[in-house]
């Protein structure tokens, strides 16, 4: 296990003097052992810090990302040179505040961030894994994070925090170590991907693999670049974070730089060339295999199964508090599958708090400015750090 | 009214055993919890239909969930509360008998609050006016009224009774906020007190 220093990216840092995050090396002494049977080894995690630690390491709060986040939360992501995913959430002051708690966020293990995934060069062939990549799990990630963690010296998790597949990683974290997590907070998700959200997966890698320059997942070694099929999967994929009536709202039937449509393919409504502009941008920042794999294990997320099919068990004998919070316009992951999280830890007689939030914008709320979500946040957090003697 | 407590809420928390797990069901703002979190060191929570009301709980730092008393208690497992709390609550369930049995189930004291449709006003009311009552305890209007199962003491007594249920202690309760405690086979209390507060366990 080496510390890197420079943190290697798909594509080339933007801003020179930008805080790249920092790097774990695990050797072959630290490998990681993954469902699927196969082992990881060696691997890197990637991940960024903010805060300080506190003499008793009890103020740590790690943040789980989504499928097409990274470990830039509150710093500017270093491809894009854009702000980071959470900015309104994490920083001095903001509800998961910097100058109270250490914040730990690792690019998930089959990211494109830093962390090894499929654009890795594989150290038994001298080339990227490509498609030889191992299929990893939301528990394989949460695994990974474990032994980051441990590497850090961190024991005790004050909580865990994430939304969208960032949830389904603080469930599992609840679920595989409970006497690390004193809280958790997932934010729309679900304890499994539903039938509906396997379908939307399987649309976008279909979109990528039916790109002739996919190339059976060996694009880099081909020097080409599956970006179209990328692009479309996003495209897919985004509509499904949004919500009819915020699309109704934001574009209508509003025409782009024109005045009438055009009787061709074009985009002549805005909510295409918005889409458009979307996949394409998508593209710059994402690995298409990488899009693979993550989606895919999103899918094979199922809390329950691991436990006689009861969600209950998952949870059994937990001490951690925990806050689930969902979005009325959420049609990803509906109030519905976020209660049920609820309704499963009630019947483990968990400390369980669950908050829907009324808003039209859809799945990504979580990443906008939600004022009941931020209130949620600085309310629960303050509470369990109170209870930890944590000023 | 103690500490700003409604004074149903304040004569509950004098129930509560300190350090104990409460499930304040139907707990409305959280005032209750609140109180009992800060001056009795309990593991509370909450379970309250309004939304509102949980969002602003749980941004409080308290524990709720947003749920119906009538539908979600069944995931609860048996016996984990020290104390279930139903405070002025279960007039408004669609089926007060199967609430009563969820509660008894889960808590190992229940502690349950009503107004009293007993009261001499409300007879009197419906006597000489003939309309449905308006009192201190029950303000609302006949058609925009959320207690759709009021009962009497007397009702309530016997609910209890044939829910298995053990009345350990029995409170009459004015709306001026004072308490009293009262034999719950008495005829006295179902015609002068506003309310009761009862603590039951499960024979």
């Amino acid at each position: 296990m080496a510390e890197i220093a420079n943190p290697k990216f798909l594509k080339p840092v933007r801003a020179a003097d930008a805080d790249i995050g920092r790097a774990l090396a695990f050797g072959a002494d630290r490998p990681l052992a993954l469902d699927c049977g196969r082992t990881l080894t060696p691997f890197t995690i990637a991940y960024t810090t903010y805060g300080t630690l506190n003499a008793r390491r009890s103020n740590t709060v790690l943040i789980c990302h989504a499928l097409t986040m990274d470990q830039f939360v509150a710093s500017p992501q270093p491809v894009t040179g854009k702000p980071g995913w959470w900015e309104a959430m994490v920083g001095p002051g903001k509800p998961i505040d910097t100058d109270r708690f250490f914040i730990v966020c690792a690019n998930v293990i089959g990211g494109c961030m830093g962390s090894t995934g499929p654009a890795e060069i594989d150290p038994a062939t001298g080339k990227p894994y490509g498609l030889d990549f191992p299929l990893v799990t939301i528990k394989d990630m949460v695994r990974a994070q474990a032994m980051l963690l441990d590497a850090l010296g961190i024991q005790e998790i004050l909580c865990v925090v994430g939304g969208s597949m960032g949830g389904m990683q603080v469930l599992q974290w609840a679920a595989s170590y409970p006497e690390r997590v004193v809280s958790a907070l997932p934010i729309a998700c679900a304890a499994r991907h539903s039938a509906q959200n396997i379908a939307f997966h399987e649309v976008g890698r279909q979109a990528i693999m039916a790109d002739p320059d996919w190339k059976g997942g060996a694009y880099q070694l081909a020097g080409t670049s599956p970006a179209k099929g990328l692009a479309v999967a996003r495209m897919a994929a985004h509509i499904t974070y949004l919500s009819e009536a915020s699309l109704q709202r934001k574009f209508g039937r509003s025409l782009q730089n024109r005045n009438a449509i055009s009787f061709a393919f074009a985009p002549d409504f805005q909510v295409e060339s918005y889409l458009h502009h979307q996949g394409m941008t998508f593209v710059d920042r994402f690995d298409a295999n990488s899009y693979l794999y993550i989606t895919r294990a999103m899918d094979y997320f199922d809390l329950a199964a691991d436990y006689g099919g009861t969600l209950a068990e998952a949870f059994r004998g937990t001490r951690a508090r925990f806050c689930i919070i969902s979005f009325t316009s959420d049609w990803l992951f509906p109030t519905s599958e976020n209660k049920l999280i609820a309704h499963a830890l009630n019947a483990a007689a968990a400390n369980v708090s669950f908050v829907e939030i009324a808003t039209d914008r859809g799945h990504d709320s979580f990443l906008l400015d939600e004022p009941e979500m931020y209130a949620t946040v600085r309310g629960f957090l303050g509470s369990v750090a109170a209870n930890r003697g944590i000023a | 009214m103690a500490n700003g407590l409604r004074s149903d809420l304040a004569a509950i928390a004098a129930m509560i055993p300190e350090g104990t797990r409460v499930l304040d069901v139907g707990c409305g703002d959280g005032a209750l919890l609140e109180h009992l979190a800060r001056t009795k060191k309990i593991d509370g929570r909450g379970l309250e239909l309004s939304q509102a009301d949980v969002n602003a709980s749980v941004a409080r730092g308290l524990s709720v969930v947003q749920g119906d008393a009538d539908t979600d208690l069944e995931d609860y497992p048996s016996q984990v509360f020290d104390v279930v709390i139903l405070s002025d609550s279960i007039q408004q369930t669609r089926n007060p008998r199967k609430v009563l049995g969820e509660l008894l189930r889960i808590g190992k004291r229940t502690v349950v609050s009503l107004p009293n449709f007993g009261h001499w006003s409300v007879r009197l009311e419906l006597l000489l006016n003939g309309r449905m009552p308006r009192t201190r305890a029950l303000s609302y209007s006949w058609h925009e009224t959320p207690n759709i199962h009021l009962c009497t003491i007397a009702d309530f007594v016997a609910l209890s009774r044939e829910s298995g249920a053990r009345i350990e202690r029995a409170l009459a309760l004015s709306t001026d906020g004072s308490t009293r405690e009262m034999r719950p086979d008495a005829w006295g209390p179902n015609i002068f007190a506003d309310g009761a507060i009862f603590l039951l366990t499960r024979n």
